[in-house]
């Protein structure tokens, strides 16, 4: 695929290790925000290759992780309503809720249908008239616009029968909780090349200015990583703290402006609780009070939702970047892909779930008599 | 978050008051909503994104990155560099 | 239902075009149910057991080692690029059969389906079968309908079972791969889980990747001829080649290594993947196998493999080792290593 192949290339990959290495002098711990990049330098092995000294520190990027507990059981609660047609994307499926997750719901008679973009809920809303459909409106503002679109048309064509249970968080928000937490150790942020190619990154000056830290946009493919790596060591190292776009094949300074239009139309900003971190102001988005009628959360009672998070799960300790997954000592044991305790199991990019899938719980000792994974 | 995938526009269309596409990534052809970028032509290549296109790819950018990462550890090249191996490793904590 | 298949030479035989759907009646015992057995299955499996139409099969059967299979077909839709149920129900369990090193000879054939499903439905699926038996020399001899009320399945499931001989010498196993081994597949992997996925509501889109359902026993032949240390033979059906090479790993108690650039993979499917968010190692196939063969002989399987229609994009991918026993592995395009697990359940889209 063009624009995709090219940034894969194995031979690049190597001279861009050497590059880092070369200008690495000193221990570095950045932050990669994105769950996509967390899937990708886990995936590809990225971080086996850096020197010593480069520490990558598993961002909260990754809205099927951070989704509020509460969110999830409302979902679930409404998905169970006989008659619903609840259409998600297929991350959310496994997100286990208080009690149960999507998958369960199906499986006792819940009409659940993976979708691959809202146009296609909103399709089936239009299909069927006579059954109320709801869409599953997570993600952050990479998604924003496309949910911001499904809920315009359904407002334009009038439609009684669709609906959006919106559950956006925002990445400026979260780097400046995660600067301002006291267990902080993050030098440098890979800001999430996608979010950026929506919301430009204009909103990132103020932040590389007031907590000192180089931001660099970075992509997703290991060359756009690594660069993204390399960039961000270059600055550490010769003590510079600025904001450098290194996807300027898709994102620009200003972003997608008629997505920002259309974002301030139906949205607007509300505080959010992050799953595992805790409440964050105004780091989230909901449907401004004219688009009433296609907010799920309105339309469907769904009260008295108690959430009951697992005692055991340090998914909030994980996304913060204070530990790493393997540290934690439900990793591999209880806490599995098949049975997770908390989000960051669940989904592919997760950084527990990413750092089970690929390898990490096999410590090096036991590499020699490692049994197969139940 | 946020799986995007570079793709060709071949088609654009109205549907419904919407301005609609035909995206070919690699072979695969999906309709995709660019609404988003009004300014899009056929033959541009852009960023789809759960059905939207919410980037136009700069396709002069892509090359001058691309050359750059030729241009990058000439120098080490022709120095005989050994590449970085990687052990079977565990990223410690 | 969208398909490339071409019926327009299979027409609704008399009497049963008076019954333009299927009903309840048809699954009875009755008149219905025989009329639907002269005229339906009948024609299509032409062969002297299926015709006795005893409560049995009465067979001869050729000494040695029997292999005996089944599996059940709910594939949704009933067609899609490039296949239809009826070819993997024959197929799938002629390839089951096949794996152990057998000749597959004789099947069953079980229908469960929905009422009112269009006559010319089943009609088109039991050609499909009909050409599926006969491309692949298998006959089948024996069979059941039963037909269940509306919204009670979903159009037509299947279920085929049956077994062949296995020539002696032949000793292949899942348990019986060795340290030293070369894993090899006999062509792309993930065409078929993306053709059906190509089809799947809410996630369509236009492609011209085609499932690759085939009979693989002719293929497992031309391989006994170019060798017989041939360990393990597995087709990688749901849960792709990833599940399959898991499993084996796990009973021959043995690590795979694979090299991931060296696993083919139709540029489209993985676009297609790449839209998606899938992975093509986990998709399922249905006309390809896995051989894990003996070092020594594996340059001549592979060439073997080469010259067969079905084995022309063949390739070494991998190799049995001692270390992490249970585990596969892949080394990546960039040069790092990691851990492919067994995934829990049905691989699915994802956005992030």
């Amino acid at each position: 695929m063009k624009y995709l192949n090219e940034f894969r290339d194995g031979e690049t990959a190597q001279k861009l290790f050497r590059e880092i290495a070369r200008v690495t002098t000193r221990p570095w711990a950045m932050m990669e925000v994105c769950g996509g990049q967390t899937h990708s330098i886990i995936r590809n092995g990225i971080d086996q290759l850096l020197p010593p000294g480069i520490e990558l520190i598993h961002g909260p990027g990754c809205p099927v992780c951070v989704t509020p507990l509460e969110m999830i059981d409302k979902a679930l609660a409404i998905a169970s309503k006989p008659g619903i047609i609840f259409c998600s994307f297929g991350d959310m499926l496994r997100v286990p809720g208080s009690d149960k997750d999507l998958f369960r719901v199906k499986s006792e008679g819940g009409d659940v249908r993976i979708v691959y973009s809202p146009l296609d809920a909103l399709k089936i809303a239009r299909e069927s008239p006579t059954r109320q459909v709801v869409f599953f409106g997570i993600g952050f503002e990479t998604t924003a616009p496309a949910n911001a679109m499904a809920i315009s048309l359904a407002a334009k064509e009038n439609l009684t029968n669709f609906s959006v249970l919106i559950s956006h968080v925002l990445v400026p928000p979260a780097m400046e909780a995660i600067m301002r937490s006291p267990i902080n150790r993050v030098q440098a942020f890979l800001a999430a090349g996608h979010v950026c190619s929506v919301m430009g990154y204009w909103q990132y000056p103020p932040l590389a200015e007031r907590f000192q830290v180089p931001i660099v946009i970075t992509g997703f493919e290991p060359l756009d990583v690594l660069d993204g790596i390399r960039r961000a060591v270059i600055q550490l190292e010769s003590g510079r703290h600025e904001v450098e776009n290194a996807y300027g094949r898709v994102v620009n300074f200003d972003g997608n402006k008629p997505a920002q239009q259309m974002l301030e139309n139906v949205f607007e900003i509300t505080d959010r609780t992050w799953r595992g971190i805790g409440m964050i102001p105004k780091s989230g988005w909901h449907l401004r009070p004219e688009y009433r009628n296609f907010d799920a959360e309105y339309k469907f009672e769904v009260r008295g939702i108690v959430t009951k998070e697992s005692p055991l799960c340090r998914s909030g300790e994980v996304l913060q970047g204070a530990i790493k997954p393997n540290q934690c000592s439900s990793f591999g044991t209880v806490c599995t892909p098949r049975s997770p305790l908390g989000a960051t199991m669940v989904s592919s990019e997760g950084a527990c779930a990413a750092y089970y899938n690929y390898g990490r719980f096999i410590q090096v000792e036991d590499l020699a008599t490692a049994c197969p994974v139940k | 978050m946020c799986l995007a995938v570079p793709g060709q526009v071949k088609e654009i269309f109205e549907q419904g008051g919407t301005r609609m596409g035909r995206v070919n990534f690699g072979g695969i052809t999906k309709e995709v909503c660019l609404a988003y970028l009004p300014d899009i032509v056929v033959g541009d290549y852009t960023i789809v994104h759960v059905g939207f296109a919410i980037s136009k790819i700069d396709e002069e950018s892509a090359q001058k990155t691309l050359q750059m990462f030729r241009d990058l550890g000439i120098l080490e090249e022709e120095l005989g560099v050994e590449p970085v191996a990687a052990p079977l490793s565990v990223s410690g904590p | 239902m969208s398909s490339q298949i071409d019926f327009s030479s299979w027409t609704c035989p008399l009497p049963l075009r008076d019954y333009p759907n299927i009903v309840l009646g048809h699954g009875g015992g009755g008149k219905l149910s025989a009329e639907l057995v002269e005229n339906l299955f009948l024609p299509a499996f032409r062969n002297p057991a299926i015709e006795s139409l005893g409560d049995s099969a009465v067979l001869r059967v050729p000494p040695g080692r029997l292999a005996f299979s089944t599996d059940s077909y709910v594939v949704r839709p009933l067609f899609f690029p490039g296949g239809s149920i009826g070819d993997l129900a024959i197929n799938g369990t002629v390839n089951d059969i096949a794996m152990s090193g057998a000749q597959p000879l004789y099947l069953s054939v079980a229908f469960i389906i929905e009422e009112g499903l269009p006559m010319a439905t089943l009609g088109q699926i039991v050609d499909r079968m009909r050409i599926a038996a006969n491309s692949a020399g298998v006959q089948i001899v024996t069979g059941d309908t039963k037909v269940v009320e509306r919204g009670h399945c979903d159009g037509c499931f299947i279920n085929t079972a049956g077994f062949g001989i296995i020539p002696e010498g032949r000793e292949v196993g899942p348990a019986l791969a060795k340290p030293g081994d070369a894993v090899i597949v006999s062509g792309t992997v993930g065409d078929h889980g993306m053709a059906v996925m190509s089809v799947r509501e809410g996630l369509e889109f236009e492609t011209i990747i085609q499932s690759d359902s085939a009979a693989l026993n002719s293929l497992v032949e031309a391989i006994f001829t170019a060798s017989n240390d041939i360990h393990v033979l597995r087709d990688p059906t749901r849960g792709g080649l990833a599940s399959s090479l898991n499993e084996i790993a796990a009973q021959s108690k043995v690590g795979i290594a694979l090299i991931e650039d060296q696993i083919p993979v139709k540029p489209d499917v993985q676009s297609a993947c790449e839209l998606l968010g899938m992975d093509p190692i986990y998709v399922a196939n249905e006309g390809k196998l896995v051989a894990i063969v003996s070092h020594s002989s594996a340059d001549s399987v592979l060439a073997t493999m080469r010259r067969h229609p079905l084995g022309i994009d063949a390739a070494i991918i991998g190799t049995v080792i001692s270390e992490r026993p249970g585990l596969l592995s892949a080394k990546t395009k960039i040069g790092g290593t990691h851990v492919i697990p067994m995934q829990i359940g049905e691989q699915l889209p994802r956005i992030c």
